[in-house]
């Protein structure tokens, strides 16, 4: 077997299991896996640019709000139905995307940084300006009424479920596709040798503008299937918590492989759930975690995996 | 057929002229040789030709075109391939990776042709059982030649070499000899190198810059008896 038939059987293998999970588990917990599928779908979309293209973005989360505030805004305030809210929501991300890239790629390494960050604070602070139609911190509820698609109700808990499922494995293969094409393979020359790359007559800079559209849509969409399913959108998925999020299960699950997300996301969100229920201190005990998990595999858990059993793993 | 030249070409960086006013005209087909002293302004020069930095003043003609405000990238791929002075591949990727890089680039997305050009040319560089090592873990003299398996999956028509047989030992320097004679029958070869034994070796025509201008150019032969370079470059008076 060829290492993209490898990959192909990975991938599918990967969500027949969460396909299956929605039988095995009880109600709580696969509540909190369609949860977790959706910031899945954030964290890959923060992964192509940082565990691929290795640019490193602290404000992640004005794309993840773009997509929010996109769906949230057009169901609340403009009457439409979920379709073309979707498409406003991936437009929005689509636009916004584009203007941080293109300013922000002006800057690299530590400017990166902090240019995406500010622009993220802006865009935070924009949010709670605007609290008259954004309603700021408090947020919107979407009403059930208007979280209907093609007739199916997406408040219920298992075509919830199925949907966040649906639109992950979506992603899950479009990603696992990208970062094998040609494409995907300049993105890494980019992180391993940005000056070779350029000198190899690649223009590095649309490419990585390009990324960032990819990875800037990839995080509205999680945005904007995070507001449609768990029906609010606050000011708090555009505060800088929601651009650090997405670097630490990146971070955790494994920098720069299609499984690593899906993994930190998972671990991230049980490592909180489970130390809530001991200690007031749950914080201490994820920060412990990932301090422990960086010194002792710093290239995350599939990182170890690929390292350990499959060094095929894309 | 000229293939590159240069029309009053300078560079200055704040009050020193690293390059100024060089016309220089390249065949196609040609191995030329640009040698100088240390800090005669060679690197800077191929750097002005390829783009990696941008001219102060003068113009750069590549195929006929005016290349002069062409960032780098559209300059290799208009036909150029450069190696770097100091040894710069990527490291963590496999050996076929790094050259179907550079073949995918000239290709585009066609899987099968791009897999044929990196298999050719890992054979013709003898690289092929290392194909599938890491780049980063090889000897220094394989990731040379890998660097200049990157610039021959290119197919370019213009190969510059900046300095190819730096930190190689003598075997690897013949086998390099031998290895740019072999490539000059697909590019023309623009070569900046210190070692003369090289130089004399493989160049058809030699270049010599001192203090950012051209100083002497000719035949090896004729090179080597110029009382100008010899005052220069070689240091006997």
């Amino acid at each position: 077997m060829n290492q993209a038939s490898k990959s192909f059987a990975l991938h599918g293998l990967v969500a027949a299991l969460l396909v299956l999970l929605y039988w095995v588990l009880p109600e709580y917990h696969s509540g909190n896996l369609a949860r977790i599928l959706v910031l899945a779908i954030y964290a890959m979309g923060y992964n192509l640019l940082f565990g691929y293209t290795g640019l490193l973005s602290l404000g992640h989360a004005l794309f993840f709000a773009a997509g929010m505030y996109g769906l949230s805004l057009s169901l609340h305030w403009l009457d439409v139905s979920v379709v073309p809210a979707m498409l406003i929501a991936i437009a929005a991300s689509i636009a916004i995307s584009v203007c941080i890239g293109y300013l922000a790629l002006r800057t690299t390494g530590v400017a990166f940084m902090i240019v995406t960050l500010m622009f993220a604070q802006a865009g935070y602070l924009t949010a709670l300006y605007l609290g008259e139609y954004t309603r700021g911190d408090e947020g919107i509820v979407l009403k059930q009424a208007d979280r209907v698609l093609f007739n199916i109700d997406l408040t219920q808990p298992d075509t919830r479920y199925f949907f966040a499922l649906l639109i992950f494995t979506l992603c899950f293969f479009a990603i696992a596709y990208l970062v094998n094409s040609g494409f995907g393979r300049a993105l890494v020359a980019i992180r391993e040798n940005e000056e070779r790359a350029r000198m190899l007559g690649y223009n590095v800079q649309r490419l990585k503008l390009l990324a960032i559209i990819t990875s800037g849509t990839l995080s509205g969409l999680s945005g904007a299937c995070y507001a449609l399913l768990f029906g609010y959108a606050g000011a708090t998925f555009a505060s800088v918590q929601y651009s650090i999020f997405p670097l630490l299960w990146v971070l955790l699950g494994g920098a720069g492989t299609t499984i690593g997300p899906l993994l930190g996301c998972a671990f991230m969100f049980y490592l909180i759930d489970l130390s809530s229920q001991f200690t007031t201190a749950y914080m201490l005990i994820a920060g412990i975690c990932l301090v422990l998990l960086t010194l002792f595999a710093p290239h995350g858990l599939a990182g170890v995996i690929r390292k350990r059993f499959l060094p095929w793993l894309p | 057929m000229t293939l590159l030249s240069t029309v009053n070409l300078s560079k200055s960086f704040a009050a020193l002229n690293a390059v100024s006013n060089v016309n220089f005209e390249l065949p196609e087909g040609q191995i030329r040789a640009i040698i100088g002293p240390n800090g005669a302004g060679k690197s800077t020069f191929v750097s002005l030709l390829c783009g990696r930095i941008r001219a102060s003043s003068g113009q750069v003609f590549f195929n006929q075109q005016d290349v002069t405000a062409l960032p780098a990238h559209e300059r290799i791929a208009m036909g150029m391939a450069y190696t770097f002075q100091i040894t710069s591949v990527f490291s963590t990727l496999s050996v076929r990776e790094n050259v179907a890089l550079a073949a995918r680039r000239v290709i585009g997305s066609h899987r099968q042709q791009v897999n044929e050009r990196v298999e050719t040319t890992l054979e013709q560089l003898n690289l092929h059982n290392k194909a599938n090592d890491i780049a980063g873990d090889m000897s220094y003299g394989h990731q040379r030649l890998l660097e200049i398996a990157m610039g021959v999956a290119q197919q370019p028509k213009l190969f510059i070499l900046d300095e190819p047989t730096q930190g190689l030992a003598e075997d690897e320097i013949e086998a390099f000899n031998k290895l740019i004679k072999q490539l000059a029958k697909q590019a023309t070869i623009l070569l900046i190198e210190h070692n003369m034994n090289v130089v004399m070796a493989c160049a058809d025509y030699i270049t010599v810059l001192d203090m950012g201008l051209v100083l002497a150019e000719g035949t090896p032969a004729e090179i080597r008896n110029n009382d100008a370079v010899q005052a220069a470059y070689l240091g006997t008076q």
